[in-house]
């Protein structure tokens, strides 16, 4: 991320070091939205592309809006209908971005690897930030979670995350596992045994199948979406048994320490993963993840693209203007 | 150009130099009057190659490969003889195609193609196609398969098997459990958690082997199990021959060689099916081929266009190609590492091959009598894989920018050459 890279597409490529300057900078730039005139000169003259193959109009308008606060342009290419049989569009939309000077790309895209593939196949010379990527990554949500995570509890340094639910599908559970491990936080997985990936042991992070045990211990909960069609593929039985034995409902959240929090990426299932009155509540820190989103992409946009210029200078044009 | 031949000073298998006179297409024992001599020394004279799994793609995508170009690539890997997969488009399911590639294969005149028929209509997995039409059409076809497919219905299956020992026929199973490997991308296990492609969990591969090799022996029938790829497979196979039953199998170069880890980048020219594998079932298909319970190397050459390999993983066709690099690998994994001799070689390149597939005039010993079909190779040689220089219309191989050992110097079939001095001859 910092120095020589110039993609960030996932978060096993972070040490440490880079998340860690990513967060303070994301810091730094938070304090922008206190000001009346919500943008900074950065990145003026340079063009971000949000490059969507999957719907997500949460994930598009925070890049976006992190994007003009750092002045860029911004170009919003949604590539939908890519089929199976039509391979060669991410290629030939890349190669357009390249005829149009794009100096960043945000791709999400459906498939594992898209992001990937976008920035080593050779066919474009642009940053590539992940967005999201099938059932691999999505790296700036976990920093986004990272970032809430450190705001609300002072540090990750040994504290303990829970992740609870569908696991095997969920690229928010696989970076968030990577990034929370290199900051020093335990993580614990929740799922059962068929939404838990095959692999895990290999994980740097423990495993249960049963959720009460675990919120005594946890400083944070992180609920994650359970989709639907996932009980029609016989990965739980019902919905109804999915909540009794994977869902936070006030009774549950009981159970968690006084100062922990509790978290989910959104959209949300009420009554399937998480109760009304829990994704509601006080420790819910849902909308907060939301803004502070903005703040880290702003801070990844802009280490990748901005130089080594400080996030504010003193000459603070967009105020002059 | 001529068709008697003194090939000088070869190591015949690997063996003590002699000399191979060859007139009018048969190995004799003296050299004819107007013999042209080859300098061998140096060199190992194995029987022509026989591939019992090449997809030529012809009829249908000719943009990827055509019976020409396919069987000028495998005159360039040393093969003399290949067995033509049956899921082209339309698919080789009635005696009218197979007679096509057939012909188109001794019009080419590169090497013998012997088409595999389809078992079930279309490959759809749901009637059986008319095994016996093709079996008498003049393509005589053996072997029979819907290869790209796994022929999953158990009943289906075990019809097949007993219909074709009506004409000695084998069917060859594309070993795959749909439901286990539905949007399957690579092997499953902790490097699939990483990259988050949906896994391929050995035992989708190993279930039905071990299914169909229960059925070949309730049968009594000939069952030829396709690109193993597990140790688990490996070890299914290994009981069903001490058990005696009539079951063969085969490897192809890329599992010998390649594991999954080369996956991490996402380059589609990694992916086939079945995917690769663990280090762990790599030294136990090695180990499977040295001690026979594999008894083939089948390239399951799978030539594919640019743009089906130039994009995203999950979008990118399977396959790669393999007769042109099938010896070099074959070289380095199992005759560098002491697993098998050249004796061993010809045997599971050539002389099991034409068995299986019960074709005439290959595999034979390099004897006095015997149809001229051999391959001339320098196992001195060492040469790095350049994509470009492939005789195949397709690009999609794996061990680009490889250094391999050995070339193939010369190829002969029925004694005229298809190769010589390293180049393919044109004709
Ligand atoms: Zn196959």
């Amino acid at each position: 991320m910092t120095g020589h890279r110039s993609h960030l597409l996932s978060t096993a490529d972070l040490s440490a070091d880079d998340a860690t300057l990513i967060l303070d900078t994301a810091a730094e730039l938070a304090r922008l939205a206190d000001r009346p005139i919500k943008k900074l000169p950065t990145l003026r003259g340079r063009t971000v592309v949000n490059l969507f193959f999957e719907d997500s109009t949460r994930t598009r308008i925070s890049f976006e809006t992190a994007a003009k606060r750092l002045s860029a342009d911004v170009i919003n290419f949604s590539a939908k209908g890519s089929s199976v049989s039509k391979g060669e569009s991410l290629k030939d939309t890349a190669l357009t971005l390249e005829a149009m000077g794009a100096d960043a790309v945000v791709v999400r895209h459906w498939a594992s690897g898209g992001a990937h593939r976008l920035a080593h196949a050779g066919w474009i010379r642009s940053a590539v930030v992940n967005a999201g990527d099938g059932t691999h990554e999505h790296p700036t949500q976990a920093l986004l979670d990272a970032y809430t995570l450190r705001s609300r509890l002072g540090g990750l340094d040994g504290r303990r995350v829970t992740i609870v639910g569908d696991v095997l599908h969920s690229r928010v559970a696989r970076s968030n596992v990577r990034l929370l491990a290199t900051l020093g936080a335990e993580v614990t997985l929740v799922a059962p045994p068929t939404l838990m990936p095959f692999g895990v042991e290999g994980w740097p992070c423990s495993t249960s199948y049963e959720l009460d045990p675990v919120l005594p211990k946890s400083d944070a909960v992180m609920m994650l979406r359970v989709q639907r069609e996932r009980m029609d593929q016989a990965f739980f039985p019902t919905e109804r048994e999915y909540s009794r034995r994977y869902g936070l409902q006030a009774e549950r959240m009981a159970l968690l320490p006084e100062h922990a929090v509790v978290m989910h990426p959104g959209p949300m299932n009420r009554g399937l993963e998480i109760s009304a009155e829990v994704a509601d509540s006080a420790r819910s820190t849902i909308t907060e993840q939301v803004a502070n989103g903005v703040s880290v992409r702003m801070a990844v946009l802009y280490l990748l693209l901005g130089g080594s210029e400080p996030a504010i200078g003193t000459e603070d044009e967009g105020e002059r203007r | 150009m001529s068709r008697n031949w003194t090939v000088k000073g070869a190591a015949v298998l690997g063996g003590t130099p002699r000399d191979l006179h060859v007139r009018d297409g048969l190995i004799v024992e003296a050299a004819a009057p107007d013999a042209t001599v080859i300098d061998a020394a140096g060199l190992i004279a194995l029987p022509g190659l026989v591939d019992l799994h090449t997809h030529l793609r012809e009829p249908g995508r000719e943009d990827a490969e055509t019976v020409l170009t396919g069987t000028r690539a495998a005159a360039a890997g040393g093969f003399t003889a290949v067995h033509a997969m049956a899921n082209t488009d339309p698919v080789a399911d009635t005696a009218g195609v197979v007679e096509q590639v057939w012909r188109l294969g001794r019009e080419a005149g590169y090497c013998d193609v012997q088409p595999v028929g389809a078992v079930t209509v279309g490959i759809a997995g749901e009637r059986l196609a008319e095994l016996g039409a093709m079996a008498d059409s003049a393509a005589r076809v053996r072997i029979f398969s819907d290869d790209g497919h796994c022929v999953s219905d158990a009943a289906l299956m075990r019809r097949a098997l007993e219909y074709v020992k009506a004409f000695g026929g084998v069917v060859a199973q594309h070993a795959q459990e749909p439901r286990l490997t539905e949007g399957a991308q690579m092997n499953e296990g902790e490097l699939s958690d990483v990259l988050g492609l949906r896994g391929w969990p050995a035992v989708a591969e190993e279930a039905i082997i071990a299914r169909d090799v229960l059925l070949a022996a309730h049968t009594g029938s000939r069952l030829h199990v396709c690109h193993l790829s597990t140790a688990g497979s490996v070890e299914i196979v290994r009981w069903a021959k001490s058990k005696g039953y009539p079951v063969t199998a085969e490897v192809t170069p890329h599992h010998l060689l390649l594991t999954e880890d080369l996956v991490r980048g996402y380059d589609p020219v990694y992916k086939v099916n079945p995917p690769l594998r663990t280090k762990d079932d790599v030294e136990a298909v090695r180990a499977g081929l040295a001690d026979g319970t594999i008894d083939v190397v089948a390239t399951d050459h799978a030539p594919h266009p640019v743009e089906a390999k130039d994009c995203e993983w999950a979008v990118a066709s399977m396959g790669m190609l393999g007769l042109e690099t099938a010896l070099s690998v074959v070289q380095q994994t199992m005759v560098e590492t002491g697993l098998l001799d050249w004796t061993g070689v010809a045997d599971r390149m050539s002389v099991a091959a034409a068995r299986i597939g019960s074709l005439q005039g290959h595999g034979r010993p390099l004897e006095p009598g015997e149809p001229a079909n051999l391959t001339l190779l320098d196992p001195a040689a060492r040469r790095v894989i350049e994509p470009k220089a492939l005789h195949s219309r397709s690009r999609n191989t794996p061990f680009a920018g490889l250094e391999l050992p050995g070339a193939v110097h010369a190829t002969f079939l029925r004694g005229t050459a298809t190769v010589l001095d390293g180049k393919v001859v044109e004709r």
